[in-house]
C-alpha cells in the first residue's frame, strides 16, 4: 500500500488527507509538531478571549482520525531525504513515504528589530504562540502591536478583552493600507477608534525594544523617538513560509517552496500546499504566495486529486475573503485593489451610524462588475461568484442586490438608498428588483 | 509538545465591578435573601405586598442593571468575552451553587410545597414564601396564591426581565429583538395573565384545564386526558371550554404541522414556547454547555423520539379509557362509536404516516418511523382485543398509572430538575433537545417536510467553531458549514445565535423552496475545474 505522508496538520494538510481518503485506500500519515489534532488557526484568538476552549476549535472529534484511518504523529521533522524518500524525525524512527505533501504553514515575520528576542516579544501564529501569549500577558496592563494587518487587529481584540491597553504602530498612512482602499481603510479605523483602550499610531514604526533587568520588555522606542511603556510587544507584520528545515536540501525554494501549477515541486512525488507554497508563475492576478485559509483548503483539495490519480492543476476561481475587525464584519468578492487598476472606477456607499460600507468596483466603459468590499453587511457568495463568472454589469448587480443580501431576517435593508445614490452619482436608472428566492436567480443567465 | 495551558485561570487581573453592576448585584442578593429566608424558615413577612415588591423588583431589576453595567459603552456585537473563565458559566463553583439552588427549588415545588408555606397555615392560609404572593394572586384571580402561582410568577419575571437583558446584549440585532419581544409577550400575556384572569372570571368553575392557548399537545400531555376533556365540555365552562378544545385540536393537527412546514419549528421553540422562552432568556448564558458530540446526538434521537412515542401512546391509552363506556361523558353529545372511530381512525392515520416516512426517509433515523408504526399497530390490536373483551384497560395497564409515571419521570424530573435545574451544568436546552415530545413531533416535520434551513454562505467558513459552541441544541453546525452544506436538522430551534456569533457571515436562517434544501454533495465554491466540486 502506498504511503502518503503529510507534514503539517493545518487546513491545507488536513483537507488533502480527507480528500485522499475519500478517493483511495492509501495509507495516510500526518506529522505535526504543533498539536496532535487539527484545529482552526483563525480561531486561536477566541480561546484567549474565553469564547471557546481549545478543544472547541478542533473541527473533528478525536475519534474521527482513527475512523478515517489517518495516522497522526506528533513530532518534528528534522530532515527530509528526497533520494531515499525518508523523513528523519526528532523522537520517532525514520518514516518512508511514497508521496510527500509539505503543508508546513507560516511563521511570524521578524525584521531584525533591535530587541526582538526579549521576553514578552512575540508573534501569533501557532498554538505555541498562543500558549506563550497567555504567559506573557498575565497581569500586565500595556501592550504595543507592530503592523497594521489582520493578525494585529486580532491581537488587539484579544488584549483588550483582558483589559490590556494597546498601542498599535501602523507603518502606513491608513489601516491595512496595502490591501484596502483608503475609504475602506478609514472606515475600519473609525470603527477601531470606538473601542476604549486602543490607540492607533499611523506612519509610526518600531525602532527598538527596551528591556528591564530580567530581559523582559519594559518599553519601546519608535522611529520618531517616542517612548511607549509596555510589558508586551506583539509582532504582527505578516508571516512568511515556514521552511527553514528544508533550506539546505535539494528542494527548490525561494520565499516559499517553489511549485508548478499542479503543486508539484522539483522533487519527485513531493508536493507543497498552503502557506508554504510559492507558485513559479503566479495564477491570474494572484500573488505567488497565498496565505489565506481558503486557498490552503483549495490547494489541499487539488493536490488530493493529483495524488489519487486525477492530475489537476490549482485553478482558483474568483478571489474571496472575509475578516472581522472587532465587531465590524468584512467580506470581499472579486478584486477591490488598494490602488484601482486602469479603467476601474468605484461606487462607494456608506452609512456611518449603522456602520455599513459597500465598495463596488467596475469597469468605466463596459460597466463590468469587478469586485466588492462589504463592511457590516453580509452578501451571498454564490451570487457574486456567478456574477463575476458571467461578467455581469454593475447595474445588474445593483438591481438584484436585495436577493444577494445575506443578513439575518428582519435586519435593516439599505438597497433602496444604495441604488438611488448610485443612480444619482452616475446618472443611471437602475431599478431595484424585488427580493427573489436566490436559488431562482442562480438559474437565470445574466 | 502538546502541553495544555489552563486558560481558565488567566486574566487574573481583578476586574472591578462598576456602580451599575454593584447595584444590580445588591438588588439580586436582597431578592435571593428574601426568597431563602421565607423558604428555609417558613417566616411570614408582613406586609406581604411590600416584601413581594422587593422580591420581584430585585429579581427583575437586578440582572437588568448588572447587564447594563456590563455591556454599556461597548459597541454592539458579540459579548462572549470570558465565558469560559467565569465560574458561573464554566461549571465552576458558582455554576454548581446555582444548579443546586435551582434543583432544590424544583424538588420543593413538586413534592414539598409545604416548604414554601403553600396552604400550611390555619384554615389552609398561606405562609412563608407563598404568602408573599397572596396580594398579586388576589388581584389577578381573586384567590390566594399557591406554589404554582409562585412558580408561574417567578417564571414570567425571569423571561421578561432576562429577556430585556438578552435584547440589550444582542442590541442592534433585529432578529433577536423581535423574537424576544414575542417570547416575552407569549409568556406574560398568553401563558400568565390570560389564564389567571380567566380563572378569576370563573372560567374553570366546572373543572380545571390549561387556559394557556399556546400550550400545545403533545407538550401539554394532559390535553386529551378524560377529566381535562370533561372540564372543557362542562356546562359551567362554556363557551370558553369548547373553544379551547377546538383550538387545541386545530393547534396540533393543523397549525403546528403547517407553520412548521413554512418556517421550521422555531416558530414554537424559540418564539412562543414557555420552556424555550426561559431557555432563550434566563438560560442564554449557559447555551455553550450543550454536548456537541456525535454520541450525544445519538442519545438525543433515541430519547426524544421515545418520549414522543410514549406520550402519543399514553394519550391513546387515556383516551381509550375515557371512551370506554363508564367514563364517556362526551356520550351526552355523541354515540360511542364516534369516539371509537375517531380514536382508531387517528391511530390508523398515524401508522400510515410513520410507514410513509419510513419508506420515504433516508439514513438510520427512519428506523424510528418503523418503531412508531409497529407501536401503533400493536396499540390498535391490543385495544381491539380489550374492546372486544369489554375491558376499560388499554394494553392491560391502567392508563392512570402510565400517566402518573410520566408526570413523575418526564414532567417533574426531566423537564423541571434536569431541564432547568441543571442549566448551569448541562446547558439551557436539555429538556427541549432530549425530552420534549412537541419538539420531537415538529422535528420530524422540520427534517423531512419544511421550507426552513440554515444556509451556508458558499466557501466562507473558517471552521472556527463559534456556531457549534454556542448552539444550545448541541448541533455541530460547523460540521455542515465547513463542507458548504446547509444545516437541516430536526433539533434546530432556530434561535439564530449561530448566525450572530459567526465572525465571517456564513450562516443565515431562511425559508425557501424545498428543492436543494438538503445538499448532500455541496459545491464548495472558489475552485475552478475541480471534478468533484464543480459540475
Amino acid at each position: 500500500m502506498e504511503h502518503v505522508v503529510i507534514i503539517g496538520n493545518g487546513i491545507a494538510g488536513v483537507t488533502a488527507a480527507r480528500h485522499i481518503r475519500k478517493k483511495s485506500d492509501k495509507r495516510i500519515t500526518i506529522i505535526s509538531s504543533e498539536s496532535k489534532y487539527f484545529f482552526s488557526r483563525t480561531a486561536l484568538m477566541y480561546v484567549y478571549m474565553g469564547h471557546m476552549r481549545f478543544e472547541d476549535i478542533q473541527p473533528y472529534e478525536n475519534h474521527f482520525w482513527k475512523k478515517n484511518r489517518i495516522d497522526l504523529i506528533e513530532d518534528y521533522v528534522d530532515e527530509v531525504d528526497f533520494q531515499s524518500k525518508t523523513l528523519k524525525l526528532l523522537q520517532t524512527p525514520p518514516i518512508h513515504y511514497d508521496q510527500l505533501i509539505l503543508a508546513t504553514g507560516s511563521k511570524p515575520n521578524k525584521f531584525g528589530w533591535k530587541g526582538q528576542d526579549f521576553h514578552g516579544v512575540q508573534g501569533l501564529y501557532s498554538k505555541k504562540d498562543l500558549d506563550l501569549m497567555e504567559q506573557n500577558t498575565r497581569g500586565i496592563s500595556e501592550a504595543v502591536l507592530v503592523g497594521g494587518g489582520l493578525i494585529g487587529v486580532e491581537m488587539a481584540e484579544m488584549l483588550l478583552s483582558r483589559n490590556i491597553n494597546v498601542t498599535f504602530l501602523i507603518r502606513e498612512k491608513t489601516f491595512w493600507g496595502n490591501a484596502l482602499p483608503e475609504s475602506d481603510s478609514n472606515f475600519v479605523t473609525q470603527h477601531l477608534n470606538r473601542h476604549h483602550g486602543l490607540t492607533l499610531l499611523f506612519e509610526e514604526e518600531l525602532d527598538e525594544i527596551i528591556p528591564d533587568n530580567s530581559k523582559r520588555v519594559k518599553e519601546i522606542k519608535t522611529k520618531s523617538g517616542k517612548i511607549i511603556p509596555c510589558q508586551f510587544v506583539g509582532l504582527a507584520a505578516g508571516v512568511s513560509p515556514n521552511i527553514d528545515f528544508l533550506k539546505k536540501s535539494e528542494l527548490e525554494t525561494d520565499k516559499g517552496i517553489l511549485v508548478n501549477p499542479d503543486l508539484s515541486t522539483n522533487q519527485k512525488d513531493v508536493y507543497a500546499i498552503g502557506d508554504c507554497a510559492q507558485f513559479r508563475t503566479p495564477i491570474n492576478d494572484r500573488g505567488p504566495v497565498e496565505q489565506v485559509w481558503y486557498t490552503g483548503r483549495m490547494m489541499g483539495e487539488t493536490v488530493a486529486q493529483t495524488i489519487v490519480g486525477n492530475k489537476l492543476n490549482y485553478q482558483p476561481s474568483h478571489w474571496f475573503n472575509s475578516a472581522k475587525f472587532f465587531d465590524l464584519e468584512y467580506q470581499t468578492y472579486g478584486r477591490v485593489w488598494a490602488k484601482p487598476k486602469d479603467n476601474e472606477t468605484s461606487f462607494i456607499w456608506k452609512n456611518d451610524k449603522e456602520e455599513v460600507l459597500l465598495h463596488f468596483v467596475f469597469d468605466k466603459d463596459s460597466k463590468e462588475f469587478k469586485g466588492i468590499n462589504t463592511f457590516g453587511l453580509r452578501l451571498r457568495h454564490e451570487l457574486f461568484e456567478k456574477w463575476l463568472n458571467e461578467k455581469a454589469t454593475i447595474q445588474h448587480v445593483l438591481k438584484y442586490l436585495k436577493t444577494a443580501n445575506f443578513e439575518p431576517e428582519f435586519f435593516k435593508h439599505f438597497e433602496k438608498e444604495i441604488v438611488e445614490s448610485f443612480n444619482q452619482e452616475f446618472d443611471e436608472k437602475v431599478e431595484l428588483a424585488p427580493k427573489k428566492w436566490w436559488g431562482k436567480l442562480m438559474k437565470d443567465k445574466v | 509538545m502538546g502541553t495544555t495551558i489552563n486558560y481558565s485561570i488567566a486574566g487574573d487581573k481583578t476586574q472591578n465591578l462598576n456602580l451599575m453592576q454593584k447595584l444590580g448585584l445588591t438588588l439580586g442578593a436582597i431578592s435571593l435573601f428574601i426568597l431563602l429566608l421565607t423558604w428555609l424558615t417558613g417566616l411570614t413577612l408582613t406586609p406581604n405586598w411590600l416584601y413581594l415588591f422587593i422580591l420581584l423588583f430585585g429579581f427583575s431589576a437586578g440582572p437588568v442593571l448588572y447587564a447594563i453595567g456590563t455591556y454599556k459603552g461597548l459597541p454592539a456585537g458579540i459579548k462572549n468575552n470570558g465565558v469560559y473563565f467565569n465560574s458561573l458559566t464554566n461549571r465552576g463553583a458558582l455554576g454548581w451553587i446555582g444548579a443546586i439552588i435551582l434543583t432544590l427549588f424544583y424538588v420543593c415545588l413538586y413534592w414539598y410545597g409545604d416548604w414554601f408555606g403553600d396552604g400550611t397555615g390555619a384554615k389552609g392560609a398561606n405562609e412563608g414564601t407563598v404568602a408573599l404572593f397572596d396580594p398579586l394572586s388576589q388581584f389577578m384571580r381573586g384567590a390566594p396564591a399557591d406554589k404554582w402561582f409562585l412558580y408561574g410568577t417567578f417564571y414570567t419575571v425571569a423571561i421578561v426581565f432576562l429577556g430585556v437583558k438578552f435584547m440589550y446584549k444582542y442590541r442592534k440585532n433585529r432578529y433577536h429583538f423581535i423574537r424576544t419581544v414575542v417570547v416575552m409577550f407569549s409568556q406574560l400575556v398568553l401563558a400568565y395573565i390570560l389564564p389567571y384572569v380567566l380563572e378569576g372570571l370563573n372560567a374553570t368553575a366546572g373543572g380545571y384545564y390549561s387556559l394557556n392557548p399556546v400550550n400545545a399537545w403533545p407538550l401539554n400531555s394532559d390535553f386529551l386526558t378524560g377529566y381535562r376533556i370533561d372540564a372543557r365540555i362542562a356546562p359551567e365552562n362554556q363557551p370558553l371550554g369548547v373553544a379551547y378544545m377546538v383550538w387545541g385540536i386545530i393547534l396540533f393537527l393543523i397549525v403546528t404541522p403547517f407553520v412548521t412546514y413554512l418556517v421550521g419549528k422555531r416558530w414554537y421553540c424559540s418564539w412562543f414556547c414557555g420552556c424555550g422562552g426561559l431557555a432563550e432568556t434566563a438560560g442564554d448564558n449557559f447555551r455553550h454547555l450543550s454536548d456537541k458530540s456525535i454520541k450525544a446526538w445519538k442519545i438525543e434521537r433515541w430519547l426524544v423520539h421515545s418520549i414522543m412515542v410514549f406520550v402519543m401512546l399514553m394519550t391513546v391509552a387515556v383516551m381509550y379509557s375515557y371512551f370506554s363506556k363508564s367514563e364517556f361523558k362526551l356520550m351526552m353529545y355523541f354515540p360511542a362509536w364516534v369516539g371509537y372511530s375517531l380514536l382508531f381512525g387517528l391511530l390508523g392515520l398515524a401508522v400510515l404516516l410513520f410507514l410513509f416516512l419510513y419508506f420515504k426517509g433516508k439514513g438510520k433515523s427512519r428506523n424510528f418511523m418503523l418503531v412508531g408504526a409497529v407501536i401503533g399497530m400493536v396499540m390498535i390490536i391490543s385495544m381491539l382485543f380489550s374492546y372486544l373483551g369489554n375491558s376499560s384497560q388499554a394494553f392491560g395497564i391502567n392508563s392512570n398509572t402510565i400517566k402518573k409515571g410520566y408526570g413523575f419521570f418526564v414532567g417533574a424530573i426531566f423537564s423541571g430538575i434536569v431541564g432547568v435545574g441543571f442549566y448551569p451544568l448541562l446547558g439551557n436546552r436539555v429538556w427541549c433537545r432530549f425530552g420534549c415530545p412537541m419538539a420531537g413531533y415538529m422535528g420530524i416535520i422540520q427534517r423531512f417536510k419544511s421550507r426552513f434551513r440554515i444556509t451556508t454562505n458558499g466557501g466562507q467558513c473558517i471552521s472556527c467553531g463559534n456556531c457549534s459552541t454556542y448552539c444550545e441544541q448541541g448541533i455541530d453546525v460547523r460540521a455542515y458549514a465547513q463542507k458548504g452544506q446547509n444545516i437541516v436538522r430536526a433539533a434546530c430551534v432556530g434561535c439564530g445565535v449561530c448566525t450572530s456569533v459567526c465572525p465571517r457571515g456564513v450562516l443565515k436562517l431562511e425559508n425557501g423552496p424545498e428543492e436543494g434544501r438538503v445538499n448532500d454533495n455541496p459545491i464548495i465554491i472558489g475552485h475552478e475545474g475541480h471534478p468533484t466540486l464543480r459540475r
